[in-house]
């Protein structure tokens, strides 16, 4: 066999990973708050970053919801019901001040940023950049003319103190501190993330971007982030994320609110890649008004379980709501992923595809739940859901719900799972490719529809992360 | 005799689910050579492209079997591609999701490395084959098979072969499922190809693409083994009689008209 093929039979994920991503700094931080999780430390984090009463009451409050609300009966309930709370770091403040320039960063948090490629993504093809590192964004920078046009890009603790009126107005109006056990958990610990804002009409044509890093072991990160396109106005965002590798879990506990305004355009792009070691429990969730499109587009590639439904509340008629996504399990992952659509006004249209794919014992699963109002007359509904299974010691379960209260609707279903058949590799082996390169090539293949969705050097790094992931295939 | 063998099968038996399907066959194909295997349904001869091929499922039991002096028994189907050999598909399967273009760049990757010669000029020379075949350019960039009509498989295949650009070809029933002007395009695309030094492996079952093709020998095969082998009138002699004079004959192999 040509050797590149031989090399490629060597290759580890978990050491591929820890190579390129799962490298870890040593801990100067400014601030290291306890372990474990109390009122003492809810109104520590509120001291520290001087909020408003408002918000100091909304995180006690949250916090007793928290502790009240018993955990999911569903999903991985043997790792949910194993997280140890007591053991977590609830907030780390690793520097004093955020950087608007990487000179201003201290070396050793630049130089991670720089392995992930964040400073060289800056220069070519964003309008905007967050870097969080821990609990809060170390990194911020903005194009001036966009800025000039009055759209905001701020990190969140940013965004209350210069924008305490519109933050208030709409935080937690589409996901509130009760929704969940995790959102309630966020609510009570939050820190950094993004506030942005767009004036109406105004169109940001280039991407802005997130990037999350998680650095100390049994660390919580708990970002907040809320996006307002005000009327007729169109803005893209995308988000990174990776940690090290440690034996111990990690707990990564996000709220993601979109607000689409008449006739606004949001996309969220997501490209998950955390260590095999964090817990990934995330609410994301948008509102579409009349004549609105909001698009999740929701990667998951990294993390022990991620627990993570992106959702879309179409509540203007003629809202539009398009939710893609894949999932790569491999050994000891658990991606429970899936879509939401609330249809509550006429004419509204949904389109939902699940592509998944399990490898090495990995299990995918896909929950969604559909719901059409029986105002919600006229309206059309799409669900595609793509379970491919690599190996026999690989899973995949669907769990679809569809609640259709309104008899005017058009709704189309599809479901399937499907193994790498050998047929397939044999045709392609007979064209001299390898096994590991004919898989690789089916699973491209099998992802495209959502590859072809980023931009294309995300694009390409997802291809070159599926890569990696692929590589030890069982031949 | 100066010719040198490309393809050498002495005896060689072929299993599949643990029937034997390919009952000692033996056949040398030449340098400069087209043979045509032609049989009824049933009779073996796919089952001896696929086993050729490298598929895991057909199992070459005895004989050997030799492309240019390598045991092709000894090799998967990766490398017995990369020594030359090329299976031009009955029933192509559909990769959705992967264009022909990616999927013929990763196949010239596969052969010549990505630094070559071969897939810098990739675009180029895929254009000048897409014209052989009169093939529009928009197919590059469908997904391979994906919803393809028969012909457009065949044509796929046959440009493959054009592109990967083989020392022997075996083609399992290019020509089912075309119509005439197809036909005759595919038939364009193999002529293209062969030339000295190649060698090609015609399976059918019919003997329409023989009026577009001249094989230098033809066989018969029924039950397994090759009943009759002869030059190319056997083949019209097949269309105006059918297999069922030969059937019964099946222990001893003829040879007439060489």
């Amino acid at each position: 066999m040509p050797d590149a093929i031989k090399n490629k039979n060597i290759a580890n994920i978990g050491d591929n990973y820890a190579e390129k991503y799962g490298f870890h700094n040593p801990e100067e931080y400014f601030h290291k708050g306890a372990r474990g999780l109390n009122h003492e430390v809810v109104e520590m984090i509120s001291q520290m970053k001087k909020e408003p009463e408002w918000m100091r009451k909304f995180r006690h409050e949250s916090l007793d919801i928290f502790l009240a609300k018993p955990m999911p009966k569903w999903g991985n309930t043997k790792i949910l019901n194993s997280i140890p709370f007591d053991d977590i770091f609830y907030y780390i403040k690793p520097i004093d001040k955020q950087g608007t320039s990487w000179d201003d960063v201290p070396a050793y948090i630049k130089n991670t940023f720089d392995k992930l490629g964040i400073p060289e993504a800056e220069k070519k093809f964003l309008a905007g950049v967050s870097a969080q590192y821990e609990s809060e964004v170390v990194y911020h920078s903005f194009k001036k003319d966009l800025e000039d046009q009055g759209v905001i890009f701020k990190d969140m603790d940013s965004g209350l103190r210069d924008h305490g009126e519109l933050v208030q107005k709409h935080f937690a109006t589409v996901i509130p501190n009760t929704d969940n056990k995790f959102a309630a958990l966020n609510s009570a610990v939050w820190s950094g993330g993004s506030f942005i804002y767009v004036p109406p009409g105004i169109d940001v044509k280039i991407p802005l971007q997130a990037y999350f890093r998680i650095n100390a072991e049994n660390m919580g990160q708990f970002e907040r982030t809320l996006i307002i396109a005000d009327k007729g106005s169109r803005v893209h965002y995308i988000e990174g994320c990776t940690a090290p590798v440690f034996t111990t879990d990690s707990l990564h506990s996000a709220v993601v609110e979109l607000i689409a305004e008449d006739g606004a355009y949001i996309r969220y792009t997501t490209i998950q890649n955390w260590a095999h070691n964090i817990l990934n429990l995330v609410t994301k969730r948008a509102m579409a008004k009349t004549n609105a499109t909001v698009e999740w587009v929701d990667g998951n590639i990294g993390s022990r379980l991620t627990m993570k439904y992106p959702c879309i509340y179409l509540v203007g008629e003629g809202a539009k709501g398009e939710i893609l996504s894949i999932a790569f399990a491999g050994s000891g992952q658990h991606q429970d992923a899936g879509a939401k659509v609330i249809h509550a006004a006429p004419n509204t249209s949904s389109r939902i595809t699940s592509k998944s794919i399990s490898k090495a014992g990995g299990r995918a699963s896909y929950r969604g739940l559909v719901k059409v109002y029986p105002n919600a007359q006229k309206s059309k509904v799409s669900v595609e859901c793509d379970a491919l299974l690599i190996d026999d010691a690989s899973r995949s379960d669907t769990y679809p719900t569809m609640e259709i209260d309104a008899d005017d609707v058009r709704i189309e279903h599809e479901a399937r799972v499907s193994k790498v058949a050998e047929e397939q590799l044999f045709y392609l082996t007979s064209r001299g490719l390898s096994e590991d390169e004919a898989r690789l090539l089916i699973v491209n293949g099998f992802i495209e529809p959502f590859t072809k969705e980023l931009p294309m050097e995300y694009a390409v790094e997802l291809n070159r992360l599926i890569e990696l992931e692929m590589e030890g295939s069982v031949g | 005799m100066s010719k040198k063998t490309l393809l050498s099968l002495n005896d060689i038996h072929v299993t599949v689910a643990g029937k034997e399907v390919v009952k000692g066959i033996s056949l040398d194909v030449n340098e400069g050579e087209i043979h045509a295997i032609m049989g009824p349904n049933g009779s073996g001869k796919s089952s001896l492209a696929q086993a050729l091929a490298g598929h895991p499922s057909y199992e070459i039991t005895g004989g050997s079997a030799k492309i240019n002096g390598q045991d092709l028994p000894e090799m998967d189907a990766t490398e017995r591609s990369l020594a030359g050999l090329f299976l031009g598909f009955q029933y192509p399967q559909a990769i959705p999701g992967v264009t022909v273009a990616n999927f013929l760049r990763a196949a010239i990757k596969a052969r010549h490395g990505e630094e070559s010669d071969e897939l810098r000029s990739f675009r180029k020379n895929i254009k000048a084959k897409f014209d052989v075949l009169s093939v529009d350019p928009g197919f590059a960039g469908r997904y391979l098979n994906d919803g393809f009509s028969g012909g457009e498989k065949k044509r796929l295949e046959i440009l493959q072969m054009m592109v990967l650009n083989p020392a022997v070809a075996i083609l399992d029933e290019t020509d089912s499922g075309l119509d005439i002007d197809a036909l005759k395009v595919v038939a364009h695309g193999i002529n293209e190809y062969f030339e000295e030094g190649k060698g090609i492996l015609l399976v059918t079952h019919y003997q329409r693409m023989l009026n577009y093709i001249k094989p230098h020998q033809v066989h018969v095969m029924i039950h397994g083994k090759f009943v009759r082998s002869g030059g190319p009138e056997l083949a019209l002699q097949l269309e105006d009689q059918g297999y069922d004079w030969l059937n019964g004959k099946s222990e001893q192999t003829e040879q007439v008209g060489v």
